[in-house]
């Protein structure tokens, strides 16, 4: 009798097709014209929008996702002769020049109204969009500070303060993306960026491998960490309800775009596409969607997010020809000074 | 089976391998090995292999790795025989907990680590936390299963009267076991430790959520290289230092089985009640069920529960069901993820079991041409290399090979199951060998003598064993699939979502509710894992003729 229960679940689950067949479009996709959309990992978009969108435009929509941002940009990058796509979503101001350079994609045509102050500046024909941004900032225990004591560290050059020994985990920059751009400010704000690191490392600043490692096993507002300051985003606040909040001299700009490859199928239905990303109703569900603020300003942002979520005035800014022409000595030097310092 | 089903066997496994291994893997080392124009270009052979860094991180990746494979060895050994050789109340219990660790997301277990080596946490005074130490201990727990298992699989058929009679004449407990049982188990522990090597040297995610002790290791640099330079032919230099250890190491467990395969005595599986003169593998056992696995996975459960006011409820498990995580209001729940996971895994299972039986079958028919021989030693050691080549060289490889070839099948997610099944491959084929070599020929050949077709001698001889092995297979390809995460990130479609991939997602933002949904789904997941193998160890045929 033992035997005939797992053989009956065997058969079963074989016999009822569960399998991933089940994924193949609908047979009314064929009619259609589809348009395909690499994004990042993080895109997110309520399934009654696209819906929408597929209604109103006449294309069907899929989109694939390799990876993070880099991983979008090396994949379009290996594909260039051959793209598998129309467009692109989530290329951010770390990687833009990089893809501009690649000369792969098409001017997108689209009004860009209030997104305009955020194009990449030698992007003047339009081949980027912005579609939505944020800031990376370090982040704070408020709690931990209050009971302690200590006033908060405000700017980059506090974090080598000795009063904050050993308080910051920050991210690798060789492998994430807040790192990268905490990284790119670093070299914006100081004269001598690798002195900094430098200091930064002597003072007890963690590096951890990724965000989560960082914010859900180091940070003491989130985990059972041992770091009250913790590099994160401007928005993630908003999801703290006031137990976090961003220090605002430490945030840096980080803008993500969308754009039309040249050689794609269909470069008018990534071009609607954009239209779409673009649209109140996508914009409006950007925070709540993606942790990331709407580049449409006539957009309300949710209330935590108008409470916590606060955005540094004038953030440290980064030229993003700059990061393109020297991102991987600059990453190839920083893991000879961490390196170093840590053998 | 007939000259023409094996040469169709062969054409198959051959067919498979090249289009879902050898070629992405392949278009991948070709850009690394080319200049732009497309001449082959060998220089950065030189730059990097003269580099010291690069030998720390291949020194260090050594050293980790065996670190792993011989504290694995040294718990699992005794686990296997306590698991599946000794009969006691609670045994089955004891021996799914360690069968959970291995499908863990790696990034679940790197928070469930932390939080017990953490300077917080209750073994945070042994400053272990993100040390290679940190690092040893986690890929212990992950491969204890692992050894024991398979080890365990071939103890538990051993006949035990060899034993017998060697202690009636005189032997010690410890001489019996030297002279006649660990002889007749070294095919098995062999390959399991090549594997859980291989499994070691190529840890990504579980170095880099332990802290990246340390240079790194050879796999974090392919990453390195490939995510973040785009450095094609420095990571084709190191993808083939990659594949130096896994030949070396599926040459030097070959060998190891090699001069001590034969025939064994195989019996229905057969269990002693405990006793106490097995104190010692039993503390081992404990030991490491306790201390290794239970306390980190305790933790896990634990933090799971917590509902963020310092008690303790369902909160984080009912969420699962009802809610898509803040900020996922488009996307699906956990409880859809699962669903997805588990077709996945079905599918991938059926693929692998075909493929790796024919495997394991061709592998191990005994061959009397020469050249049969070298073919076969040559095919064993190829199928090794999924374990040995980086995923992300396997994921951009089904990009930019496949997939760029027809896109539309790339999005259709059929390349999910069947990178799954590349990635269980190995590992089930190793699964399957030990019990079919043990098969004596001389029963075939008896069988032959007397008139059997070639047919009806494998259904009657060698189809038994294989029916008792292919339920451990299925059991251990189905979870490995639950539980795959690299391959299945960068392949599987957006709105299609694994449960591993899902819980990295909410892993990576912020907020009490997605941290701690994606605690109770990593506890799902092992608990659905868990009881996938041991459905899997259960489905086999109720009576096996006996062999003697």
């Amino acid at each position: 009798m033992k035997k005939v229960l797992p053989l009956t679940v065997a058969a079963v689950l074989g016999l009822a097709g569960c399998s991933v067949a089940d994924q193949a479009p609908d047979a009314d996709d064929d009619a259609q014209a589809s348009v395909t959309i690499m994004t990042h990992d993080s895109f997110n978009v309520p399934e009654e929008l696209v819906t929408a969108f597929e209604e109103d435009s006449g294309y069907s929509v899929t989109t694939t996702s390799p990876g993070d941002a880099g991983a979008v940009l090396n994949q379009l990058i290996l594909q260039q002769d051959n793209p598998t796509v129309d467009g692109v979503y989530g290329i951010d101001n770390y990687s833009a020049e990089t893809l501009l350079a690649e000369d792969m994609l098409t001017t997108h045509d689209v009004q860009l109204g209030s997104a305009e102050e955020f194009t990449v500046a030698s992007d003047t024909d339009g081949h980027l969009a912005p579609i939505d941004h944020g800031q990376v900032c370090v982040n704070m225990d408020n709690e931990w500070f209050d009971d302690q004591g200590l006033t908060p560290p405000e700017t980059l050059d506090d974090l080598t303060d000795p009063d904050y020994e050993g308080l910051f985990v920050t991210t690798d920059p060789t492998a994430s993306s807040p790192g990268l751009a905490f990284l790119v400010a670093t070299i914006a704000d100081q004269d001598d960026w690798q002195r900094y690191w430098q200091d930064l490392l002597d003072n007890g600043t963690k590096v951890a491998g990724g965000w989560s490692d960082a914010y859900y096993s180091d940070f003491t507002a989130a985990g059972d960490g041992e770091y009250p300051l913790v590099l994160s985003y401007s928005s993630s606040p908003s999801a703290e309800e006031g137990r976090t909040s961003s220090i605002l001299g430490t945030c840096t700009q980080q803008v993500e775009y969308a754009g039309v490859l040249a050689d794609g199928a269909n470069p008018d239905g990534a071009r609607a596409f954009i239209e779409f990303l673009l649209s109140t109703e996508f914009q409006e569900t950007l925070p709540e969607e993606m942790y990331m603020y709407p580049v449409d300003d006539s957009v309300e942002l949710p209330e935590e997010w108008a409470t916590y979520a606060e955005l540094a005035e004038d953030p440290i800014t980064v030229d993003e020809a700059e990061v393109a022409d020297n991102r991987d000595q600059w990453l190839t030097d920083w893991t000879e000074v961490y390196e170093n310092h840590s053998s | 089976m007939t000259r023409l089903g094996w040469g169709a066997a062969v054409a198959l496994i051959l067919t498979f391998l090249t289009i879902f291994f050898a070629w992405p893997v392949g278009a991948m080392l070709l850009r690394g090995i080319t200049d732009d124009a497309g001449a082959l270009d060998l220089s950065r052979f030189g730059e990097v292999l003269t580099t010291g860094r690069t030998w720390d991180i291949a020194g260090h990746t050594l050293v980790m790795a065996l670190g792993g494979t011989i504290g694995s060895a040294l718990f699992g050994i005794p686990a296997a025989y306590i698991l599946y050789r000794t009969d006691f109340p609670g045994r089955t219990i004891l021996r799914s907990i360690t069968l959970v660790p291995f499908v863990l997301p790696t990034v679940v277990v790197g928070v469930a680590f932390r939080a017990l080596l953490g300077p917080n946490g209750p073994l945070g005074f042994l400053g272990l936390d993100q040390t290679t130490w940190a690092v040893i201990a986690a890929m212990v727990f992950f491969n204890i299963s692992l050894i024991a298992r398979q080890v365990g699989g071939l103890w538990q058929m051993l006949d035990p009267r060899t034993v017998e009679a060697a202690r009636s004449l005189g032997a010690s407990r410890a001489r019996a076991f030297c002279t006649i049982t660990l002889p007749a188990l070294t095919p098995a522990i062999g390959a399991s430790a090549g594997l859980v090597f291989l499994y070691c040297s190529t840890a990504y995610s579980l170095v880099r959520t332990l802290g990246t002790p340390g240079v790194g290791t050879l796999e974090t640099e392919v990453f390195r290289q490939t995510q973040t330079f785009l450095d094609l032919r420095t990571a084709a230099v190191f993808s083939a230092l990659q594949v130096v250890f896994v030949l070396a190491s599926v040459w030097l467990t070959q060998r190891l089985a090699h001069h001590t395969t034969t025939a064994l005595r195989l019996q229905q599986p057969h269990r002693q009640n405990i006793t106490r003169a097995d104190w010692l593998p039993l503390s081992v056992t404990m030991f490491a069920v306790v201390v290794i696995i239970l306390w980190p996975m305790f933790s896990l459960v634990e933090r799971s529960l917590a509902d963020g006011d310092g008690g303790y409820g369902l909160h984080n498990y009912r969420l699962l069901v009802t809610s898509p995580g803040t900020g996922f209001a488009g996307g699906a729940t956990a409880a859809q993820a699962l669903e997805h996971s588990l077709k996945i895994a079905l599918d991938a299972t059926m693929i692998c079991l075909v493929v790796s039986i024919l495997i394991a079958l061709v592998l191990t028919r005994r061959v009397k041409s020469r050249l049969l021989s070298r073919a076969q030693q040559w095919l064993d050691v190829f199928i090794m290399l999924p374990m040995g080549v980086s995923s992300v060289t396997i994921g951009f490889g089904f990009l930019v090979s496949i997939h760029a070839w027809d896109p539309g099948l790339g999005q259709s997610g059929v390349f999910v199951p069947l990178a799954q099944a590349v990635v269980a491959l190995p590992l089930v084929v190793r699964s399957l060998i030990p019990i079919l070599t043990a098969v004596d020929p001389r029963q075939r050949h008896a069988a032959a003598v007397l008139g059997a077709s070639p047919a009806r001698v494998f259904r009657t001889i060698d189809g038994p064993y294989l029916l008792r092995a292919v339920g451990l297979a299925a059991g251990l390809s189905f979870s490995v699939s639950l539980g795959e995460f690299g391959a299945t990130s960068f392949l599987a479609s957006p709105d299609y979502q694994t449960l591993p991939v899902y819980i990295v997602r909410l892993l990576s933002r912020p907020g009490a509710d997605n941290f701690g949904m994606a605690l109770a789904a990593a506890v799902v997941l092992g608990v659905v894992a868990a009881i996938a193998l041991l459905l899997g160890e259960r489905i086999r045929p109720r009576t096996i003729r006996s062999t003697s």
